[in-house]
Protein backbone atom coordinates (compact mmCIF):
# COMPACT_ATOMS: atom_id res chain seq x y z
CA UNK A 1 0.00 0.00 0.00
CA UNK A 2 1.36 3.39 -0.90
CA UNK A 3 0.75 5.20 2.34
CA UNK A 4 1.49 8.58 0.84
CA UNK A 5 -1.69 8.53 -1.18
CA UNK A 6 -3.76 8.63 1.95
CA UNK A 7 -5.19 12.00 2.91
CA UNK A 8 -5.29 12.53 6.67
CA UNK A 9 -7.87 14.66 8.41
CA UNK A 10 -8.43 15.66 12.02
CA UNK A 11 -10.91 13.37 13.81
CA UNK A 12 -14.25 14.92 14.63
CA UNK A 13 -13.60 14.55 18.36
CA UNK A 14 -10.53 16.80 18.10
CA UNK A 15 -10.36 20.44 17.18
CA UNK A 16 -7.55 22.67 16.05
CA UNK A 17 -7.75 26.10 17.65
CA UNK A 18 -5.92 29.20 18.64
CA UNK A 19 -5.52 29.66 22.39
CA UNK A 20 -5.93 33.37 22.97
CA UNK A 21 -4.67 33.26 26.56
CA UNK A 22 -1.43 31.42 25.85
CA UNK A 23 -1.09 32.82 22.34
CA UNK A 24 -0.41 29.37 20.91
CA UNK A 25 -2.06 26.97 18.50
CA UNK A 26 -3.58 23.93 20.19
CA UNK A 27 -5.26 20.65 19.38
CA UNK A 28 -8.09 19.93 21.83
CA UNK A 29 -9.58 16.47 22.31
CA UNK A 30 -11.63 14.71 25.01
CA UNK A 31 -8.77 13.68 27.28
CA UNK A 32 -6.43 16.58 26.92
CA UNK A 33 -4.73 19.11 24.78
CA UNK A 34 -1.64 19.35 22.65
CA UNK A 35 0.09 22.67 22.61
CA UNK A 36 1.49 22.90 19.14
CA UNK A 37 4.72 24.37 17.93
CA UNK A 38 4.67 26.20 14.58
CA UNK A 39 5.64 23.16 12.51
CA UNK A 40 3.05 20.91 14.16
CA UNK A 41 0.43 23.55 13.46
CA UNK A 42 1.56 23.88 9.85
CA UNK A 43 1.26 20.12 9.34
CA UNK A 44 -2.15 19.85 10.99
CA UNK A 45 -3.65 22.77 9.17
CA UNK A 46 -2.83 20.97 5.92
CA UNK A 47 -4.61 17.79 7.07
CA UNK A 48 -7.92 18.58 5.39
CA UNK A 49 -8.82 15.10 4.19
CA UNK A 50 -8.09 16.05 0.58
CA UNK A 51 -4.33 16.51 0.44
CA UNK A 52 -2.33 13.29 0.42
CA UNK A 53 0.72 13.19 2.69
CA UNK A 54 3.04 13.58 -0.30
CA UNK A 55 1.38 16.90 -1.09
CA UNK A 56 1.57 18.02 2.53
CA UNK A 57 5.28 17.30 2.50
CA UNK A 58 5.93 19.17 -0.75
CA UNK A 59 3.86 22.12 0.47
CA UNK A 60 5.91 22.28 3.68
CA UNK A 61 9.15 21.87 1.74
CA UNK A 62 8.29 24.77 -0.52
CA UNK A 63 7.27 26.93 2.43
CA UNK A 64 10.15 26.22 4.74
CA UNK A 65 12.81 24.59 2.56
CA UNK A 66 14.96 21.79 3.94
CA UNK A 67 15.58 18.22 2.88
CA UNK A 68 12.28 16.70 1.69
CA UNK A 69 13.30 13.18 2.69
CA UNK A 70 14.06 14.17 6.26
CA UNK A 71 10.94 16.30 6.28
CA UNK A 72 8.81 13.41 5.16
CA UNK A 73 10.12 11.26 8.02
CA UNK A 74 9.34 14.01 10.53
CA UNK A 75 5.87 14.53 9.16
CA UNK A 76 5.13 10.82 9.24
CA UNK A 77 6.40 10.45 12.78
CA UNK A 78 4.16 13.24 13.92
CA UNK A 79 1.12 12.00 11.99
CA UNK A 80 1.60 8.43 13.17
CA UNK A 81 1.52 9.50 16.79
CA UNK A 82 -1.81 11.23 16.26
CA UNK A 83 -3.17 8.39 14.14
CA UNK A 84 -2.36 5.88 16.89
CA UNK A 85 -4.39 7.92 19.30
CA UNK A 86 -7.33 8.37 17.00
CA UNK A 87 -6.91 12.13 16.76
CA UNK A 88 -6.24 11.93 13.07
CA UNK A 89 -8.00 9.72 10.54
CA UNK A 90 -6.39 8.49 7.40
CA UNK A 91 -8.76 6.50 5.21
CA UNK A 92 -7.22 4.28 2.58
CA UNK A 93 -8.25 5.74 -0.80
CA UNK A 94 -8.64 2.26 -2.26
CA UNK A 95 -11.41 1.53 0.19
CA UNK A 96 -13.49 4.42 -1.02
CA UNK B 1 -19.50 10.02 38.37
CA UNK B 2 -16.27 11.50 39.53
CA UNK B 3 -13.48 9.05 39.77
CA UNK B 4 -10.04 9.64 38.42
CA UNK B 5 -10.84 11.29 35.14
CA UNK B 6 -9.36 14.59 36.15
CA UNK B 7 -6.13 12.98 37.16
CA UNK B 8 -5.97 11.17 33.88
CA UNK B 9 -6.45 14.19 31.72
CA UNK B 10 -3.14 14.41 30.02
CA UNK B 11 -1.38 17.57 29.20
CA UNK B 12 0.92 16.49 26.55
CA UNK B 13 3.60 19.01 26.69
CA UNK B 14 6.08 16.72 24.96
CA UNK B 15 4.05 15.96 21.90
CA UNK B 16 3.41 19.67 21.53
CA UNK B 17 7.14 20.26 21.90
CA UNK B 18 6.53 23.26 24.10
CA UNK B 19 7.86 21.92 27.37
CA UNK B 20 7.52 25.23 29.14
CA UNK B 21 3.87 25.69 28.28
CA UNK B 22 2.76 24.32 31.64
CA UNK B 23 4.83 26.90 33.40
CA UNK B 24 3.03 29.83 31.87
CA UNK B 25 0.85 29.61 34.94
CA UNK B 26 -2.65 29.28 33.49
CA UNK B 27 -4.89 26.32 34.29
CA UNK B 28 -5.90 23.97 31.48
CA UNK B 29 -8.76 22.03 32.89
CA UNK B 30 -11.79 22.71 35.06
CA UNK B 31 -13.73 19.98 36.81
CA UNK B 32 -17.31 21.06 37.47
CA UNK B 33 -18.88 18.92 40.19
CA UNK B 34 -22.34 20.24 39.42
CA UNK B 35 -24.10 18.22 42.11
CA UNK B 36 -23.31 15.77 44.89
CA UNK B 37 -26.65 14.04 44.44
CA UNK B 38 -26.41 10.61 42.87
CA UNK B 39 -28.67 7.59 42.44
CA UNK B 40 -25.67 5.27 42.80
CA UNK B 41 -23.65 4.53 45.92
CA UNK B 42 -20.20 3.39 44.78
CA UNK B 43 -18.03 2.64 47.81
CA UNK B 44 -14.96 4.24 46.16
CA UNK B 45 -16.70 7.46 45.16
CA UNK B 46 -14.27 10.37 44.89
CA UNK B 47 -16.70 12.81 46.46
CA UNK B 48 -15.72 13.92 49.95
CA UNK B 49 -16.91 11.73 52.80
CA UNK B 50 -18.89 14.65 54.14
CA UNK B 51 -20.66 15.46 50.84
CA UNK B 52 -24.06 15.27 52.56
CA UNK B 53 -23.36 18.62 54.21
CA UNK B 54 -22.98 20.26 50.80
CA UNK B 55 -26.07 18.76 49.16
CA UNK B 56 -28.23 21.83 49.43
CA UNK B 57 -26.39 24.94 48.47
CA UNK B 58 -25.80 24.04 44.80
CA UNK B 59 -24.59 26.78 42.46
CA UNK B 60 -27.40 27.79 40.14
CA UNK B 61 -27.28 27.99 36.35
CA UNK B 62 -26.21 31.62 36.21
CA UNK B 63 -23.44 31.01 38.74
CA UNK B 64 -22.10 28.08 36.74
CA UNK B 65 -22.18 30.07 33.54
CA UNK B 66 -20.21 32.82 35.22
CA UNK B 67 -17.68 30.24 36.47
CA UNK B 68 -17.27 28.84 32.95
CA UNK B 69 -16.75 32.29 31.49
CA UNK B 70 -14.18 33.19 34.12
CA UNK B 71 -12.43 29.87 33.56
CA UNK B 72 -12.19 30.44 29.82
CA UNK B 73 -10.73 33.88 30.46
CA UNK B 74 -8.16 32.29 32.73
CA UNK B 75 -6.91 29.93 30.02
CA UNK B 76 -8.96 26.84 30.81
CA UNK B 77 -9.51 24.74 27.68
CA UNK B 78 -11.45 21.76 28.99
CA UNK B 79 -14.55 21.65 31.15
CA UNK B 80 -15.41 18.28 32.68
CA UNK B 81 -18.94 18.04 33.97
CA UNK B 82 -19.19 15.56 36.75
CA UNK B 83 -20.88 15.02 40.11
CA UNK B 84 -22.48 13.13 41.81
CA UNK B 85 -24.65 12.49 38.84
CA UNK B 86 -24.55 15.53 36.54
CA UNK B 87 -27.62 14.34 34.62
CA UNK B 88 -29.65 15.23 37.70
CA UNK B 89 -29.15 18.87 36.75
CA UNK B 90 -31.92 19.82 34.35
CA UNK B 91 -29.82 22.75 33.18
CA UNK B 92 -26.90 20.55 32.09
CA UNK B 93 -27.44 21.15 28.34
CA UNK B 94 -27.53 24.87 29.05
CA UNK B 95 -24.25 24.73 30.99
CA UNK B 96 -22.60 22.67 28.25
CA UNK B 97 -23.80 25.10 25.62
CA UNK B 98 -22.25 27.92 27.63
CA UNK B 99 -18.95 26.05 27.94
CA UNK B 100 -18.99 25.46 24.21
CA UNK B 101 -19.74 29.11 23.52
CA UNK B 102 -16.75 30.16 25.64
CA UNK B 103 -14.51 27.87 23.57
CA UNK B 104 -14.14 25.13 26.18
CA UNK B 105 -14.05 21.48 25.18
CA UNK B 106 -16.90 19.97 27.17
CA UNK B 107 -16.73 16.45 28.59
CA UNK B 108 -19.27 14.64 30.69
CA UNK B 109 -18.70 11.93 33.30
CA UNK B 110 -21.89 10.15 34.13
CA UNK B 111 -23.25 6.96 35.61
CA UNK B 112 -25.63 6.95 32.66
CA UNK B 113 -28.72 5.58 34.40
CA UNK B 114 -30.69 8.78 33.78
CA UNK B 115 -29.84 9.25 30.11
CA UNK B 116 -32.62 9.32 27.54
CA UNK B 117 -32.22 9.41 23.82
CA UNK B 118 -33.67 12.90 23.72
CA UNK B 119 -31.23 14.13 26.36
CA UNK B 120 -28.29 12.54 24.52
CA UNK B 121 -29.24 14.48 21.39
CA UNK B 122 -29.69 17.69 23.33
CA UNK B 123 -26.25 17.27 24.91
CA UNK B 124 -24.72 16.68 21.51
CA UNK B 125 -26.44 19.76 20.09
CA UNK B 126 -25.22 21.80 23.03
CA UNK B 127 -21.68 20.98 21.94
CA UNK B 128 -20.72 18.11 24.21
CA UNK B 129 -17.52 16.41 23.04
CA UNK B 130 -16.61 13.42 25.18
CA UNK B 131 -19.18 11.24 26.91
CA UNK B 132 -17.63 9.21 29.68
CA UNK B 133 -19.74 6.44 31.14
CA UNK B 134 -18.79 4.80 34.39
CA UNK B 135 -19.41 1.12 34.87
CA UNK B 136 -18.73 -0.89 38.01
CA UNK B 137 -18.11 -4.39 36.72
CA UNK B 138 -18.65 -6.75 33.79
CA UNK B 139 -21.63 -8.68 35.18
CA UNK B 140 -25.01 -7.30 36.15
CA UNK B 141 -25.08 -8.87 39.66
CA UNK B 142 -21.66 -7.73 40.80
CA UNK B 143 -21.93 -4.34 39.06
CA UNK B 144 -25.26 -3.54 40.68
CA UNK B 145 -24.01 -4.73 44.01
CA UNK B 146 -21.08 -2.29 43.87
CA UNK B 147 -23.25 0.55 42.53
CA UNK B 148 -25.90 -0.12 45.15
CA UNK B 149 -28.66 0.16 42.55
CA UNK B 150 -30.68 -2.61 41.03
CA UNK B 151 -31.30 -2.38 37.31
CA UNK B 152 -28.39 0.00 36.78
CA UNK B 153 -26.37 -2.35 34.57
CA UNK B 154 -28.92 -2.61 31.76
CA UNK B 155 -29.54 1.13 31.93
CA UNK B 156 -25.83 1.77 31.43
CA UNK B 157 -25.81 -0.49 28.37
CA UNK B 158 -28.70 1.54 26.99
CA UNK B 159 -26.91 4.78 27.79
CA UNK B 160 -23.85 3.64 25.84
CA UNK B 161 -26.04 2.93 22.83
CA UNK B 162 -27.97 6.21 23.09
CA UNK B 163 -24.78 8.23 23.42
CA UNK B 164 -23.26 6.64 20.34
CA UNK B 165 -26.49 7.02 18.36
CA UNK B 166 -26.44 10.70 19.19
CA UNK B 167 -22.95 10.94 17.74
CA UNK B 168 -21.11 11.39 21.02
CA UNK B 169 -17.62 9.99 21.51
CA UNK B 170 -18.04 7.19 24.05
CA UNK B 171 -15.45 6.52 26.71
CA UNK B 172 -15.94 3.98 29.47
CA UNK B 173 -14.44 4.37 32.89
CA UNK B 174 -14.09 1.62 35.48
CA UNK B 175 -12.63 1.93 38.93
CA UNK B 176 -10.66 -1.25 39.56
CA UNK B 177 -10.37 -2.82 42.99
CA UNK B 178 -10.13 -6.09 44.85
CA UNK B 179 -13.70 -7.12 44.04
CA UNK B 180 -13.64 -6.65 40.24
CA UNK B 181 -9.97 -6.84 39.24
CA UNK B 182 -10.12 -10.55 38.43
CA UNK B 183 -12.77 -9.86 35.79
CA UNK B 184 -10.62 -7.39 33.87
CA UNK B 185 -10.81 -9.44 30.63
CA UNK B 186 -14.58 -9.42 30.82
CA UNK B 187 -14.60 -5.70 31.54
CA UNK B 188 -12.46 -5.02 28.47
CA UNK B 189 -14.68 -7.23 26.33
CA UNK B 190 -17.77 -5.44 27.62
CA UNK B 191 -16.37 -2.01 26.80
CA UNK B 192 -15.55 -3.28 23.32
CA UNK B 193 -19.02 -4.66 22.77
CA UNK B 194 -20.62 -1.44 23.99
CA UNK B 195 -18.62 0.46 21.37
CA UNK B 196 -16.28 2.51 23.54
CA UNK B 197 -13.49 4.35 21.75
CA UNK B 198 -11.58 4.58 24.97
CA UNK B 199 -11.50 2.57 28.17
CA UNK B 200 -10.05 3.96 31.33
CA UNK B 201 -9.11 1.28 33.83
CA UNK B 202 -8.38 3.32 36.89
CA UNK B 203 -7.27 1.60 40.03
CA UNK B 204 -9.00 3.03 43.03
CA UNK B 205 -7.29 6.00 44.63
CA UNK B 206 -7.47 5.79 48.42
CA UNK B 207 -8.85 9.13 49.50
CA UNK B 208 -12.28 9.81 50.97
CA UNK B 209 -14.74 6.94 50.52
CA UNK B 210 -12.13 4.62 49.11
CA UNK B 211 -9.88 5.20 52.11
CA UNK B 212 -12.75 4.46 54.43
CA UNK B 213 -13.47 1.26 52.47
CA UNK B 214 -9.84 0.47 51.77
CA UNK B 215 -9.75 -2.91 53.42
CA UNK B 216 -12.53 -4.05 51.10
CA UNK B 217 -11.10 -2.41 47.98
CA UNK B 218 -7.34 -2.87 48.17
CA UNK B 219 -6.26 -5.73 45.87
CA UNK B 220 -3.44 -8.18 46.41
CA UNK B 221 -0.16 -7.73 44.57
CA UNK B 222 -0.87 -10.84 42.47
CA UNK B 223 -4.20 -9.39 41.36
CA UNK B 224 -2.59 -6.13 40.28
CA UNK B 225 0.26 -7.81 38.43
CA UNK B 226 -2.03 -10.09 36.53
CA UNK B 227 -4.42 -7.28 35.63
CA UNK B 228 -1.66 -5.06 34.38
CA UNK B 229 -0.45 -7.86 32.08
CA UNK B 230 -3.95 -8.40 30.76
CA UNK B 231 -4.34 -4.67 30.18
CA UNK B 232 -1.08 -4.31 28.30
CA UNK B 233 -1.87 -7.27 26.03
CA UNK B 234 -5.28 -5.78 25.32
CA UNK B 235 -3.68 -2.41 24.58
CA UNK B 236 -1.63 -4.10 21.87
CA UNK B 237 -4.49 -6.15 20.50
CA UNK B 238 -6.93 -3.24 20.31
CA UNK B 239 -4.53 -0.55 19.10
CA UNK B 240 -6.32 1.82 16.76
CA UNK B 241 -9.69 0.37 17.78
CA UNK B 242 -10.15 1.10 21.45
CA UNK B 243 -7.61 3.04 23.44
CA UNK B 244 -6.97 1.52 26.86
CA UNK B 245 -5.55 3.44 29.74
CA UNK B 246 -4.45 1.47 32.79
CA UNK B 247 -3.67 3.58 35.82
CA UNK B 248 -1.26 1.73 38.14
CA UNK B 249 -2.36 1.91 41.77
CA UNK B 250 0.10 4.11 43.59
CA UNK B 251 0.16 1.75 46.58
CA UNK B 252 1.93 -0.72 44.31
CA UNK B 253 4.26 1.73 42.63
CA UNK B 254 7.65 2.74 43.99
CA UNK B 255 7.07 6.47 43.56
CA UNK B 256 3.92 8.52 43.77
CA UNK B 257 2.00 9.92 40.87
CA UNK B 258 2.41 13.52 39.89
CA UNK B 259 -1.01 14.30 41.15
CA UNK B 260 -2.70 16.58 38.61
CA UNK B 261 0.69 17.74 37.26
CA UNK B 262 1.28 19.59 40.48
CA UNK B 263 -0.90 21.54 42.90
CA UNK B 264 -2.43 24.66 41.39
CA UNK B 265 -0.57 24.14 38.14
CA UNK B 266 -2.95 22.79 35.52
CA UNK B 267 -6.26 21.80 37.13
CA UNK B 268 -8.94 23.24 39.27
CA UNK B 269 -12.22 21.92 40.59
CA UNK B 270 -15.34 23.87 41.37
CA UNK B 271 -17.60 21.91 43.68
CA UNK B 272 -21.39 21.81 43.81
CA UNK B 273 -21.46 24.45 46.54
CA UNK B 274 -18.96 26.74 44.82
CA UNK B 275 -15.87 25.71 46.74
CA UNK B 276 -12.77 25.92 44.55
CA UNK B 277 -10.21 23.18 44.99
CA UNK B 278 -6.87 22.36 43.38
CA UNK B 279 -8.03 18.73 43.35
CA UNK B 280 -11.44 17.17 43.89
CA UNK B 281 -10.21 15.28 46.94
CA UNK B 282 -8.68 18.37 48.56
CA UNK B 283 -11.82 19.25 50.51
CA UNK B 284 -10.67 16.62 52.98
CA UNK B 285 -7.58 18.65 53.85
CA UNK B 286 -9.17 20.31 56.83
CA UNK B 287 -5.98 22.20 57.68
CA UNK B 288 -6.55 24.45 54.63
CA UNK B 289 -9.50 26.67 53.98
CA UNK B 290 -10.67 26.87 50.40
CA UNK B 291 -12.12 29.85 48.56
CA UNK B 292 -15.60 29.95 47.04
CA UNK B 293 -16.70 31.33 43.66
CA UNK B 294 -19.57 33.04 45.45
CA UNK B 295 -17.09 35.30 47.19
CA UNK B 296 -14.22 35.76 44.75
CA UNK B 297 -13.58 35.44 41.05
CA UNK B 298 -11.67 32.51 39.66
CA UNK B 299 -8.66 34.55 38.57
CA UNK B 300 -8.02 35.91 42.05
CA UNK B 301 -8.54 32.47 43.50
CA UNK B 302 -6.14 30.83 41.07
CA UNK B 303 -3.36 33.36 41.36
CA UNK B 304 -3.72 34.77 44.86
CA UNK B 305 -5.57 32.46 47.25
CA UNK B 306 -3.49 31.01 50.05
CA UNK B 307 -4.86 27.53 49.39
CA UNK B 308 -3.71 27.47 45.77
CA UNK B 309 -0.35 29.00 46.51
CA UNK B 310 0.40 26.79 49.47
CA UNK B 311 1.80 23.80 47.54
CA UNK B 312 2.48 25.36 44.15
CA UNK B 313 5.88 24.69 42.64
CA UNK B 314 8.60 22.90 44.56
CA UNK B 315 9.97 25.44 47.06
CA UNK B 316 7.69 24.25 49.89
CA UNK B 317 8.79 20.62 49.58
CA UNK B 318 10.22 18.93 52.67
CA UNK B 319 13.02 16.39 52.68
CA UNK B 320 13.48 13.78 51.27
CA UNK B 321 11.75 15.48 48.29
CA UNK B 322 13.74 18.74 48.35
CA UNK B 323 16.98 17.01 47.43
CA UNK B 324 15.35 14.33 45.25
CA UNK B 325 15.82 14.44 41.47
CA UNK B 326 12.21 13.34 40.97
CA UNK B 327 10.75 16.45 42.54
CA UNK B 328 10.11 18.10 39.18
CA UNK B 329 8.33 14.93 38.05
CA UNK B 330 5.99 14.15 40.92
CA UNK B 331 6.07 17.27 43.14
CA UNK B 332 6.21 15.06 46.21
CA UNK B 333 3.01 13.23 45.26
CA UNK B 334 -0.56 13.65 46.42
CA UNK B 335 -1.31 16.28 49.08
CA UNK B 336 -4.63 14.70 49.99
CA UNK B 337 -3.04 11.32 50.58
CA UNK B 338 -0.25 12.93 52.61
CA UNK B 339 -2.82 14.66 54.81
CA UNK B 340 -5.12 11.68 55.23
CA UNK B 341 -2.32 9.27 56.12
CA UNK B 342 0.06 11.49 58.09
CA UNK B 343 -2.08 14.39 59.26
CA UNK B 344 0.29 16.80 57.49
CA UNK B 345 -0.70 17.98 54.01
CA UNK B 346 2.88 19.19 53.49
CA UNK B 347 4.49 15.79 54.04
CA UNK B 348 6.04 13.58 51.37
CA UNK B 349 3.32 11.33 49.93
CA UNK B 350 3.51 8.08 51.96
CA UNK B 351 3.10 6.15 48.69
CA UNK B 352 6.75 7.03 48.03
CA UNK B 353 9.31 4.43 49.08
CA UNK B 354 11.44 7.23 50.48
CA UNK B 355 8.72 8.66 52.71
CA UNK B 356 9.30 8.20 56.44
CA UNK B 357 5.62 7.23 56.59
CA UNK B 358 5.81 4.57 53.89
CA UNK B 359 5.16 1.88 56.51
CA UNK B 360 1.50 3.03 56.54
CA UNK B 361 1.22 1.83 52.95
CA UNK B 362 3.15 -1.35 53.63
CA UNK B 363 0.88 -2.21 56.53
CA UNK B 364 -2.20 -1.80 54.34
CA UNK B 365 -0.60 -3.95 51.65
CA UNK B 366 0.29 -6.69 54.13
CA UNK B 367 -3.29 -6.66 55.35
CA UNK B 368 -4.50 -6.95 51.76
CA UNK B 369 -2.68 -10.27 51.44
CA UNK B 370 -4.81 -11.76 54.19
CA UNK B 371 -8.37 -12.97 53.86
CA UNK B 372 -11.03 -11.90 56.24
CA UNK B 373 -14.57 -10.62 56.11
CA UNK B 374 -14.64 -6.87 56.28
CA UNK B 375 -17.39 -4.36 56.62
CA UNK B 376 -17.67 -1.39 54.31
CA UNK B 377 -19.98 1.49 53.51
CA UNK B 378 -22.00 2.55 50.54
CA UNK B 379 -21.67 6.17 49.55
CA UNK B 380 -24.97 7.76 50.54
CA UNK B 381 -26.14 10.74 52.61
CA UNK B 382 -26.82 8.69 55.74
CA UNK B 383 -23.36 7.17 55.81
CA UNK B 384 -21.85 10.51 54.85
CA UNK B 385 -23.37 12.21 57.87
CA UNK B 386 -22.40 9.38 60.15
CA UNK B 387 -18.80 9.26 58.92
CA UNK B 388 -17.95 12.91 58.60
CA UNK B 389 -17.05 14.72 61.71
CA UNK B 390 -15.68 11.54 63.22
CA UNK B 391 -12.06 10.83 62.27
CA UNK B 392 -11.96 8.48 59.34
CA UNK B 393 -9.95 5.33 59.62
CA UNK B 394 -10.17 2.43 57.22
CA UNK B 395 -10.59 -0.10 60.00
CA UNK B 396 -13.49 1.74 61.61
CA UNK B 397 -16.53 -0.55 61.52
CA UNK B 398 -19.47 0.39 59.38
CA UNK B 399 -23.16 -0.11 59.78
CA UNK B 400 -23.83 -0.68 56.10
CA UNK B 401 -24.47 -4.38 55.68
CA UNK B 402 -22.60 -5.86 52.76
CA UNK B 403 -24.50 -8.35 50.67
CA UNK B 404 -22.80 -11.69 50.06
CA UNK B 405 -20.28 -11.75 47.22
CA UNK B 406 -22.15 -12.87 44.12
S1 LIG C 1 -21.69 7.09 43.83
FE1 LIG C 1 -20.67 6.24 42.01
S2 LIG C 1 -21.73 7.13 40.30
FE2 LIG C 1 -22.32 8.35 42.11
S3 LIG C 1 -20.89 10.07 42.14
FE3 LIG C 1 -19.97 8.49 43.37
S4 LIG C 1 -18.68 7.26 42.00
FE4 LIG C 1 -20.04 8.50 40.76
S1 LIG D 1 11.16 11.68 47.66
FE1 LIG D 1 9.58 13.14 47.06
S2 LIG D 1 10.21 13.88 45.06
FE2 LIG D 1 11.39 12.00 45.46
S3 LIG D 1 10.21 10.36 44.52
FE3 LIG D 1 9.55 10.49 46.67
S4 LIG D 1 7.78 11.86 46.63
FE4 LIG D 1 8.85 12.15 44.69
Amino acid sequence: MDADLRAPRIASKASLRWDAVRQKPILLYPEGVLILNPSAEAILSLCDGRRPVSEIVSELASRYGGDPVALETDVWNFLQELLDRGLLLCPDPKEK
Amino acid sequence: MPSTHAASTRLEKDAGKQPRALDLGFPFSLLCEVTFRCPLQCPYCSNPLGFAHALRDELDTAEWIRVLEEAAGLGVLQAHFSGGEPLLRKDLPEMIAAAHRFGLYANLSTGGTLLTSDLAHRLKEAGLGGFQLSIQDSRPESAEWAAGMRGSFAKKGEAARMARDAGLTLGINVVLHRQNLDRIEEIIALAESWGAERLELANSQYNGWALHNRRWLLPTRAQVERASEVASLAQERLRGKMEILFVIPDYYAAYPKACLHGWGRAFLTVSADGMVLPCQAAREITSLSFPNVREENLRDIWFHSAAFRRFRGTDWLPEPCQSCPRKEIDFGGCRCQAFLLTGDAGATDPACLLSPHHHRIEEALAEAETRETVSWSYRNPTESKRLSGVPCHPSAPSRAEPEPTP
